[in-house]
């Protein structure tokens, strides 16, 4: 294998740091290129001379790789296949694995030859505001027609549109201090904390920690950079206090000190381990270093958009780091000392730099053997196809290059300052934003992100700032140790946003093709403030959050503004730093696990006897049992009606919220909850309880049992458990904390049976354990006990019905519950005792004119449901004085009643609005609405409840339930809502 | 956020709910002649506070505490977190004295 030691690729001038010993293979647009252990895909692409990477958003231009960081706004991918694939993936962060499939996105035939490219020669009509001016008419043309082909034209790459089949987790870490990118300035702070033995957090989005001093040629403490970085990382790593994530973006920071991350396990590897692909961790930190560095900006001159045309720190970026020459011949445009470093390390990497373009009118600072300099002196224009072949300067003349590297300095990372709005202030000296004094809370800046931008001043800063916060923090054991050392460097900079007098367009933003032309369209339109510029063009939006754009479209506004930048203003960041997938965010809370379904303590034995079940809330019940021969849900339904009302039914009533309430003042606290009277209530009895809200509407209904003295036990409604007992909790803390009283809830700790039937008290007498006696006598409707069950078991037994017939709830410890349900079926064989579900106890409560949640749906009062009376005038409780308000009383208030179709063999339809015969189905014909709706096996007829204005009254009365989205006009009559046994003689027998 | 719970110490807020106000302890007298119209201010009325804001929240992923948290709602800081039973009766004590 001789060609092992062949560096791979083309445009490879050494190795960089990367190890030569390991090549690697992947795939660009299904061609077969090679690489090497440690490149990213665009190092790769570019040692193999692939400067063409992808089309541009809107007019679908050639786009190369601008940068060789996260700010990346051009070579944005495709990866991967399948449910796998990930579209706009950052080229310049793609950590290579062997293997691994590439592909450019948004255009449409081969990469070289776009038919979109259309777009570019109309670019005179595509101007920034041309969608909002020229699609406005026809009005209902936007969403049909004209929105669906400019989003299906410009666009960033597809989604596979299957479910994504990684797997994301979410972690919590804590510490001290929290170090945000691992540079210079950050190794050098997290150096200090490290060794000062406190908790340390770094972390960097790179997979090689180091920053900058990976990409420079600088020396630090008498090593190159990337050796001493190398050296500090592997201290840092040793030591059992510090946690050292690569691969890790700390992407935005919120309130008191936490920050998310989002750690990228998996991505570079190809054969996957097990576990979650990313990791979103939340980070709690006591103080924070934000080391993020700066990002470097262009210049915006003729035709700057070209394959071939990067930034001058990242062309510094693929020779050092990489061994990449991404030209041939490669000239530099700069307004900087900074880009002239790029020439010389060119020129001692032995690759061939052509020109050094300075606009400032200044003597060379540096020497460039070979190149010809120009200061004083612009680009104007480029020339080139798919790629660059020449470029012409202000004076005229034209210098061949394939790569042009330009440098308008560079502007430090501030994004996480502002998340809690800080705003960055502008710093004339190093023309740049830094950030202000309004930073989130513990949080501090070192190094290129606060504007110290040479190493000498990151590495200094760095330790400067970890001594502070080690000073906050208290630590005993101070750092003996002193900044790293390393030689100061030139970094003289007049800025430059744009040339004039160019040929072409000059291109600002390029992730969204906004050039100069639109911000002064922008600009002659009145969208002048930074905010108004950024919607109107859409300038630094999408994927890379303008990085490498909005500064310079800031000073491009400002020059037309004649204003400073400092008056222009600026725009300040959101979280995320980066793109975060969705995934990340959800973690493991996907499908079914986006919220726990809880199993009532019978669900095992329903399984085994062919339940349905249904989702409540949080639980999933039985709603109706099929037996062999039922090929349709009613047949089961009126048969578990039928069955019950003829003998008896069993029906897990588990759900239902439990509240214990005990304490000396348990009963004058029920007073100040329901609408009715609790303290009056005897001991070994229940009543039905109405719950109202502050504002005097009905929240909700249950019965609660007296056990004891200073014992209560409340039921709930399934749908609101969770919230009564907040509700409680608010009234016991806050509003009567002088009452000695104490709430738990006890749902999930008994599991309760409906036993319902006439022959419910038979089947009972076999589960109660002597000498109990429930006979109507001793146990009558209403009353409630502790006792035991079934040998001795613990239980609850109340004499209460919600189906109508003589009924018991038994309830027993929740592990018991399973065991119960069978043991209660046992018994009930000799009476052909049927289990219930949810659709046959709302068919018998329905039957019954019981109201439930379609009826308490936060709008009605205690009166609608004809349970006026119910609120005592004589006490003060919850919605009390708010009840008596005169709109609550009026006299056409609605009324819970029944209905039955005119047609017995009509069903009627919940939701249909009560309108007068003959009468028009409009808004104000409108008198009401039907809630519920069952067909009643009873009656054998559909039957319903509703609201209806006076409907008390007008009992015999016929009306037509409207439902005019169905066309369908049902004449019924009203009825009293007690379908079955209205004088109640079967639950007192 | 974190919250510092007098009982429990720091806490994060997603163990929490939010309810509003912490005006909604004042809760009016119901014998009052004006009851009506003090009810609906005590209901309905609040003030949009830019600054420190008293507010209830309830940790219910926790032990069940209402609290009272003086949260300014510009910058997030949170400068007081008391048990809402302990402000209750001291309203109660300042009624009563």
């Amino acid at each position: 294998m001789s060609d092992r030691l062949a560096l791979p690729g083309s445009h490879r001038i050494g190795h960089g740091l990367l190890s030569s010993e390991q090549s690697l293979t992947f795939t660009f647009n299904g061609r077969p290129y090679r690489a090497m252990a440690g490149d990213t895909l665009a190092s790769a692409l570019l040692a193999n001379g692939q400067q063409l990477v992808g089309r541009s958003f809107k007019y679908h231009r050639p786009r190369g790789i601008f940068t060789a960081g996260s700010e990346e706004p051009n070579a944005l991918v495709e990866l991967g296949t399948g449910a796998y694939r990930e579209p706009n993936t950052r080229a310049t962060m793609v950590e290579l694995f062997d293997g691994i499939q590439a592909s450019s996105q948004n255009h449409k035939g081969p990469l070289s030859f776009d038919v979109m490219a259309i777009n570019d020669r109309l670019s005179s009509f595509l101007s920034a505001g041309f969608y909002y001016k020229t699609f406005m008419w026809p009005k209902a043309f936007w969403e049909k027609l004209y929105e669906p082909v400019i989003r299906a034209a410009a666009g960033l790459g597809s989604l596979s549109g299957e479910p994504d089949p990684e797997t994301y987790d979410k972690g919590f870490l804590h510490c001290d201090v929290l170090i945000i990118g691992a540079g210079a300035a950050g190794l050098s702070a997290a150096l200090s904390a490290g060794r000062a033995g406190q908790r340390v957090i770094i972390a960097d989005e790179d997979f090689l920690p180091g920053g900058r001093l990976n990409m420079e040629t600088f020396i630090v403490d008498g090593l190159t950079g990337a050796q001493w970085a190398a050296n500090a990382v592997a201290e840092l790593r040793a030591m059992p206090r510090v946690r050292f994530m690569t691969r890790t973006t700390v992407y935005g920071c919120y309130d008191h000190g936490i920050y998310g991350a989002l750690e990228r396990r998996t991505d570079h590897l190809a054969d996957k381990p097990a576990g979650a692909r990313q990791v979103l961790w939340r980070i709690y930190s006591k103080h924070a270093i934000l080391a993020a560095g700066a990002t470097e900006r262009s210049i915006a001159f003729g035709d700057n958009d070209r394959p071939g045309i990067m930034l001058a720190g990242s062309v510094r970026a693929y020779v050092n780091r990489f061994g990449v020459s991404p030209g041939r011949q490669t000239a530099v445009f700069t307004n900087n000392d900074d880009g002239w470093r790029t020439a010389m390390d060119l020129v001692q990497a032995g690759a061939s730099v052509s020109a050094v373009i300075d606009s400032r009118n200044i003597p060379a600072p540096f020497p460039v053997p070979g190149a010809q300099i120009f200061m004083g002196s612009f680009v104007t224009g480029t020339q080139g196809r798919l790629g660059l072949h020449s470029i012409t300067l202000s004076s005229g003349q034209t210098v061949y290059c394939d790569c042009l590297a330009v440098t308008g300095g560079w502007s430090p990372n501030v994004h996480l300052t502002c998340h809690q709005r800080g705003r960055p202030v502008w710093r004339e000296d190093i023309a740049a934003f830094v950030p202000g004094q309004d930073l989130p809370g513990n949080m501090h800046v070192a190094g290129a992100a606060n504007g110290s931008m040479t190493l000498t001043q990151a590495l200094t800063s760095g330790h400067a700032v970890a001594t502070h916060v080690l000073k906050e923090l208290g630590a005993t054991t101070a750092p003996a140790s002193s900044a790293p050392q390393a030689d100061e460097e030139h970094s003289g900079i007049s800025a430059l946003w744009q040339v004039p007098d160019c040929q072409g367009r000059s291109w600002v933003d390029l992730q969204n093709d906004v050039t100069t032309k639109d911000i002064a369209l922008s600009f002659q339109e009145g969208f002048r403030s930074v905010e108004h510029l950024k919607r109107y063009t859409t300038l630094g939006m999408a994927t890379d959050q303008g990085k490498t754009s909005n500064v310079l479209g800031l000073g491009v506004m400002a020059s037309l503004n004649g204003k400073s930048i400092e008056q222009t203003g600026t725009t300040i960041f959101r979280p995320p730093y980066t793109p975060v997938p969705i995934g990340a965010f959800a973690g493991r809370s996907r499908g079914k696990h986006f919220r726990p379904t809880r199993l009532t303590p019978s669900h095992q034995w329903a399984e085994s006897h062919g339940a349905t079940f249904v989702e409540t809330g949080m639980w999933m019940r039985a709603q109706w049992y099929a037996k062999s021969g039922e090929t349709h849900w009613r047949q089961s339904v009126d048969r578990e009606v039928t069955q019950t009302r003829s003998s008896v039914g069993i029906c897990d009533v588990t759900t239902l919220g439990k509240i214990d309430i005990q304490g000396a003042d348990a009963g004058a606290f029920l007073d100040k909850v329901y609408a009715n009277m609790f303290s009056t209530l005897a001991v070994g009895k229940v009543r039905y309880g109405l719950m109202l809200r502050e504002d005097g509407f009905v929240m909700d209904d249950g019965t609660t049992a007296r056990l004891g003295d200073r014992h209560f036990v409340m039921t709930t409604t399934t749908a609101n458990a969770v919230s009564v007992f907040r509700h409680l909790e608010f009234c016991r803390q806050c509003l009567w904390p002088e009452l000695d009283v104490h709430l738990i809830s006890a749902t999930e700790q008994w599991a309760q049976f409906a036993v319902a039937g006439p022959n419910a008290r038979r089947l009972l007498e076999n589960i109660v354990d002597a000498p109990f006696d429930i006979s109507n006598e001793a146990f009558p409707f209403m009353a409630c006990a502790e006792l035991s069950v079934c040998q001795g078991k613990p239980a609850r037994l109340f004499r209460i019905s919600f189906s109508g017939e003589l009924a018991y709830e038994v309830a027993v410890p929740a592990r018991y519950g399973n065991a119960l349900m069978a043991a209660l079926m046992k018994a009930g064989e000799a009476f052909g005792a049927a289990p219930y579900g949810t659709e046959a106890l709302g068919v018998m409560r329905i039957e019954k004119g019981h109201a439930a949640g379609n009826e308490l749906n936060g709008q009605t009062t205690a009166a609608n449901l004809g349970l006026g009376r119910m609120v005592s005038q004589k006490k003060d409780c919850i919605g009390a004085v708010l009840s008596r308000r005169s709109q609550m009383n009026k006299d056409n208030a609605i009324e819970l009643v029944g209905f039955i179709p005119e047609d017995a063999s009509v069903s009627l339809r919940a939701g249909a609005h009560f309108i007068d015969r003959d009468a028009e189905a409009t808004l104000d014909n409108d008198q009401g609405w039907m809630t519920s709706v069952a067909f009643s096996p009873d009656r054998n007829s559909s039957i319903g409840l509703g609201f209806i204005e006076n409907g008390s009254q007008r009992i015999g009365e016929t009306v037509v339930a409207a439902d005019p989205l169905r066309n369908e006009f049902i004449p019924v009559k009203i009825v009293s809502p007690h379908f079955v046994d209205p004088d109640g003689e079967r639950l007192r027998g | 956020m974190l919250i510092d719970h007098p009982l429990l110490g720091l806490r994060d807020a997603a163990e929490f709910v939010y309810l509003g106000d912490a005006a909604l302890l004042n809760r009016p007298d119901a014998s009052s002649a004006d009851a009506l119209d003090s009810f609906h201010d005590y209901l309905h009325l609040r003030d949009n506070v830019a600054g420190e804001h008293r507010e209830l929240w309830y940790h219910e992923q926790g032990d069940r505490s209402w609290l009272v948290i003086t949260r300014n709602t510009l910058t997030h800081a949170i400068t007081a977190v008391e048990l809402a039973r302990d402000v209750a009766m001291n309203l109660r004590e300042g009624a009563n004295s």
